[in-house]
């Protein structure tokens, strides 16, 4: 098990390696001339030629490659080439903290709703209730985010007043503040979860009632719900408990269009107004934090898949 | 307390029409007597166990009759009330151990929550006496086993482990349903012989299921023959299989290949298939197939009637039948052969060796791969119109030598001569000639045709290839028909899909195909594995037949070793990859023979209630091919383990005057007289 994480983790490295390699390549692709976009139009030649210097523009571009991963690798990322010249590193960080905050509060809506709709669709399937869910969710996936984030803002935001349409984070928030802040994005982003998890959880826990362990398991006279709780749903989840680890890389880096709705300072908005700005040290920054997301959430889902099912655990 | 089923009729709802699935079935079981339940694919006999502990699929009902368990009716009580009286006073045994267990709860866990929830044992308790559970079905390192997963436990490890959890509540009733089908036939026997010591030592009544009349003949007290979900015939047991009264158990016992028949003579058959259950008519249900049937049979239904008062039937001529007045005898070879011709073998292979590398890229890098020695060092030669059969139990290599023969999984080493000519051992380097004449007829009927062509698509195919091969140009479609003809289906099945043909139907078509390609060598691996006993009699006549009438060899690969000695005329017995004995079907029947293959032999349920078995029982499980023993690959297990000189150095081969080889460090007359003395003591 050992073995595998590290051979999962330097596997990893490489990983980042060929990203961050791609990622810089790209941003030399981007059309346009950085400094002048920057500057503007009016700047002068002397101004361009201290800003190329300033950021290593001028340098040829392996160099600044090489240079750029160095100090990455030691922690200084950069100075953002956006007004105020900030440090990247803190923003990114605190981009960062704010996803994860916004992450953990989807997964623990979605997940137990997801697993307890998916399970009784299941165990009813065929009956009007299995429809019912099985519609229900299907027509959650199937909106787009801003249909539900805007239905939800009028709804609850603006309707009923219970929560906030807009997530300022300042420090020093109570635990309501948080509440009203967080509940509107996490709400809409655990639909888009919810529709998944349910679906898969429905048929990953079809699959299992077929099998043979659970007519023993029935005919060991166990009552029905210790035949569920016991005997299947570890089974049946198993599945599940990968996509939903794989879905964190998404909660982490592909948020852009929740976080646009309700102004959520996550990691995704971040990205697209780096892109926007051609502020190449936070989008590279950036990029490398989202894939690093990706990819720890992919061995959560192998370690966790293994941990949890004895047939690899033990071979 | 007497567990008995009275008239008891089940239903399935198949569209809106409720098609009868078993129909007015009376069974008695008994404290300490096995009541075997025999019948085909689909002759409802795991339905009606299953009904007995009144689980039915959704879609099925109990449409009349009874169970009693003693004085409690069980067809009106409440599921809550079932739950007291599953595991508790009914126990089922399943047929595959390892999906009847839970993968990812320990066996400690899936033993345990038994006990504790009917018996009320705290967890220390509940533990102990499954460690208790386990010591009664031999298994002596309980501790070790309570703390495994299923799939760390061999086949015939798990079935302990459920027979133990089955019997650790003292249940009224144990169903077995085909609980060793899934088992090797040495693991089999040991399973057999727990399951028989065991019931007597119980007040329980037993169940068991099986289609197998072997298994069935050695266990079982009384049995009951279930056709189309109806009772053909109930007697004892030695009454069943010396004095059968009805056609259909007749026929069922004259289509087990015997190893003593004459090799010439044919199967008895029960020609057709069996009754779609959707339209039951007014009809003996076996009517249709039945060789004694007569007007009466197509018109009218048959009682059950007492032939005496432990013996039943249903059957309108069973007192002809009794009597000797209907012959049901099998009929007589067709064409007589020619013998098989010793000089030119068809096929040779020499020091045939293949070896898999499990583990991925990372592995191989580091070392770390394990090599798996499937097949090591085998030589084989099939002569001309003879029959070779390979036998071994799983893992011993033999699909995988003849996957390597036919070069789907190449062989890394060794050589191979088709008719005196040496071929590639690779698929891509064997010329279209050699394909042809090499033909491949695999053990699932299902799986082996392309379920979007016709039965005419997949023969004429092949018959094209031949043709292009020759140069040639021929009448298709006329051919086709030829070839369905030889192999005793009708020419408008050539416009019919797979999935409208039974499992028998299909591997005629399969073996249609194989001869399509005029072939001088078919290997047929497990041909008859997948098909019910009176179907597997069709498959092993027609290959005969077709054998005598063409002139080819075949080189039959099976686990059934008394198939295998009634088809060939010599026999190759594998273990681990190795060949340890090969030689004329009589030498390695005989004695003396290799004593794995003694413990092959003994391990074979005889379909014989009067002739007890073998008692040779090889203990411990098969070791895995990664980790091959040093020196003789069976000293592991061997019951003739001569000391330190097995461990250390691989066996000589003996080999006799007429060919007869056994690999082993006693010389061929030291085996002879070891056995013949064994033999001595047991009469």
């Amino acid at each position: 098990m050992i073995a595998f994480i590290v051979r999962r983790l330097l596997l990893l490295i490489v990983t980042l390696l060929v990203t961050s390699a791609l990622i810089f390549s790209l941003t030399q692709l981007l059309p346009g001339d950085v400094a002048r976009l920057i500057l503007g139009r009016e700047a002068t030649p002397e101004r361009v030629a201290a800003f190329n210097r300033q950021y290593g523009l001028d340098l040829p571009p392996l160099e600044q490659y090489t240079r750029w991963l160095g100090n990455f690798i030691r922690g200084d990322w950069g100075r953002s080439f956006a007004a105020g010249n900030a440090a990247v590193r803190p923003i990114v960080l605190e981009r960062l903290n704010n996803s994860l905050l916004l992450a953990g509060v989807t997964l623990a809506i979605s997940v137990p709703v997801a697993i307890f709709l998916g399970v009784i669709a299941a165990l009813r399937a065929g009956t009007w209730l299995d429809g019912l869910i099985s519609v229900a969710t299907l027509s959650v996936v199937g909106l787009p985010e801003f249909v539900t984030g805007l239905v939800l803002i009028n709804v609850f935001a603006l309707g009923l007043g219970w929560f906030e349409a807009t997530a300022l984070i300042r420090p020093g928030y109570t635990l309501g503040q948080w509440v009203r802040v967080l509940g509107l994005p996490a709400l809409t982003a655990s639909f888009v979860l919810i529709g998944y998890i349910t679906r898969l959880t429905r048929a990953g826990t079809l699959e299992e009632l077929n099998k043979p362990y659970v007519r023993t398991a029935i005919l060991k006279g166990l009552p029905r719900r210790i035949v569920i709780v016991r005997h299947v749903l570890r089974n049946a989840l198993l599945p599940t408990i990968t996509v939903i680890a794989i879905s964190i890389g998404w909660l982490i880096g592909g948020m852009v269009v929740i976080e646009s709705i309700y102004n959520y300072p996550g990691v995704g908005g971040e990205l697209v107004r780096a892109v926007e700005q051609k502020n190449l040290p936070m989008l590279q920054a950036i990029t490398m934090i989202v894939v690093l997301a990706f990819a720890l959430a992919n061995l959560t889902a192998d370690v966790l898949y293994t941990l949890l099912n004895p047939r690899i655990r033990f071979r | 307390m007497v567990v008995e089923a009275r008239h008891l009729s089940i239903d399935y709802r198949i569209g809106r029409e409720w098609v009868s699935a078993i129909l007015d079935v009376t069974l008695k079981l008994e404290p300490r007597r096995i009541h075997g339940l025999v019948g085909e694919s689909g002759s409802g006999k795991t339905t009606l166990a299953l009904a007995l502990m009144r689980y039915l699929p959704p879609n099925a009902r109990i449409s009349g009759g009874s169970i009693w368990l003693g004085d409690q009716e069980l067809t009106h009580l409440s599921e809550a009330d079932m739950q007291r009286v599953w595991g508790r006073r009914i126990a089922l045994v399943p047929q595959n151990p390892l999906e009847a267990l839970n993968p990812t709860m320990t066996i400690a866990a899936q033993m345990t929550e038994l006990t504790r929830l009917h018996l009320g044992l705290s967890a220390e308790q509940a533990r102990q006496q499954a460690l208790d559970d386990l010591k009664r079905v031999n298994i002596a390192d309980g501790e070790q086993v309570l703390r495994r997963y299923p799939h760390q436990l061999s086949g015939g490890m798990q079935q302990r482990v459920m027979i133990a959890a089955a019997l650790s509540t003292q249940p009224d009733l144990l169903i077995l349903d085909e609980p060793t089908t899934a088992l090797d036939v040495t693991t089999q026997a040991v399973i057999l012989d727990l399951i028989r010591e065991r019931v007597r030592s119980e007040n329980t009544a037993v169940l068991f299921v099986s289609h197998n009349l072997g298994v069935i003949a050695q266990l079982c007290d009384t049995v009951t023959v279930l056709y189309g979900g109806e009772v053909m015939e109930t007697a004892p047991v030695e009454r069943l299989f010396a004095r059968p009264v009805h056609p259909y158990t007749v026929g069922l016992l004259q289509s087990i290949p015997k190893p003593d028949a004459e090799s010439e003579a044919r199967l008895m058959t029960i020609e057709g298939v069996a009754p779609s259950l959707a339209h039951r008519t007014s009809a003996c249900v076996f009517a249709d197939r039945c060789r004694a049937a007569v007007e009466r049979c197509h018109a009218e239904k048959p009682p059950l009637e007492a032939v005496d008062d432990v013996h039943q039937a249903r059957c309108w001529r069973w007192p002809e039948v009794q009597s000797g007045q209907v012959a049901l005898t099998p009929p007589i070879a067709t064409a007589p052969a020619d013998p098989p011709q010793r000089d030119t073998p068809v096929l040779q292979v020499r020091q045939l060796q293949k070896h898999f590398v499990e583990g991925g890229l990372f592995d191989r890098l580091t070392g770390r791969a394990s090599r798996v020695r499937a097949v090591e060092d085998v030589s084989l030669h099939v002569n001309q119109r003879s029959t070779v059969g390979v036998v071994g139990e799983s893992g011993s290599g033999k699909t995988t030598l003849a996957r390597a023969i036919v070069a789907l999984d190449p062989a890394d080493q060794g050589e191979i001569a088709l008719l005196g000519q040496p071929i590639s051992l690779t698929l891509r380097q064997r010329s279209a000639e050699t394909l042809g004449r090499l033909r491949l007829v695999f053990q699932n009927p299902n799986e082996a045709l392309n379920p979007h062509h016709t039965v005419g698509q997949a023969i004429g195919r092949t018959l094209q290839l031949l043709d292009k091969r020759r140069g040639r140009q021929t009448d298709i479609r006329k051919r086709v028909a030829e070839m369905l003809q030889a192999v005793g289906l009708a020419p408008e099945y050539a416009d019919r899909y797979p999935s409208q043909l039974s499992g028998g139907e299909k591997q005629r078509v399969a073996i249609a195909r194989a001869f399509a390609a005029d072939p001088d060598l078919i290997i047929a691996d497990e041909p008859t594995s997948a098909l019910d006993v009176s179907v597997q009699a069709v498959i092993v006549n027609l290959l005969k037949d077709l054998r005598n009438q063409t002139g080819v060899s075949y080189l039959v690969i099976s686990h059934d070793l008394e198939l295998v000695v009634y088809m060939a005329d010599w026999i190759a017995v594998m273990y681990l990859g190795e060949i340890v004995e090969q030689g004329t079907a009589a030498d390695v029947y005989g004695i003396p023979s290799h004593p794995y293959t003694e413990a092959l032999i003994s391990a074979v349920p005889v379909p014989d209630p009067t002739v007890k078995g073998g008692v040779i029982r090889l203990h411990g499980d098969v070791p895995s091919p990664r980790s091959k023993p040093s020196g003789c690959p069976f000293h592991t297990r061997c019951p003739r383990f001569i000391g330190s000189i097995c461990v250390e150095q691989v066996p000589p081969v003996r080999v006799s005057a007429n060919g007869h080889q056994i690999r082993c460090h006693y010389t061929l007359d030291e085996l002879a007289a070891l056995q013949t003395a064994d033999r001595k003591d047991a009469l």
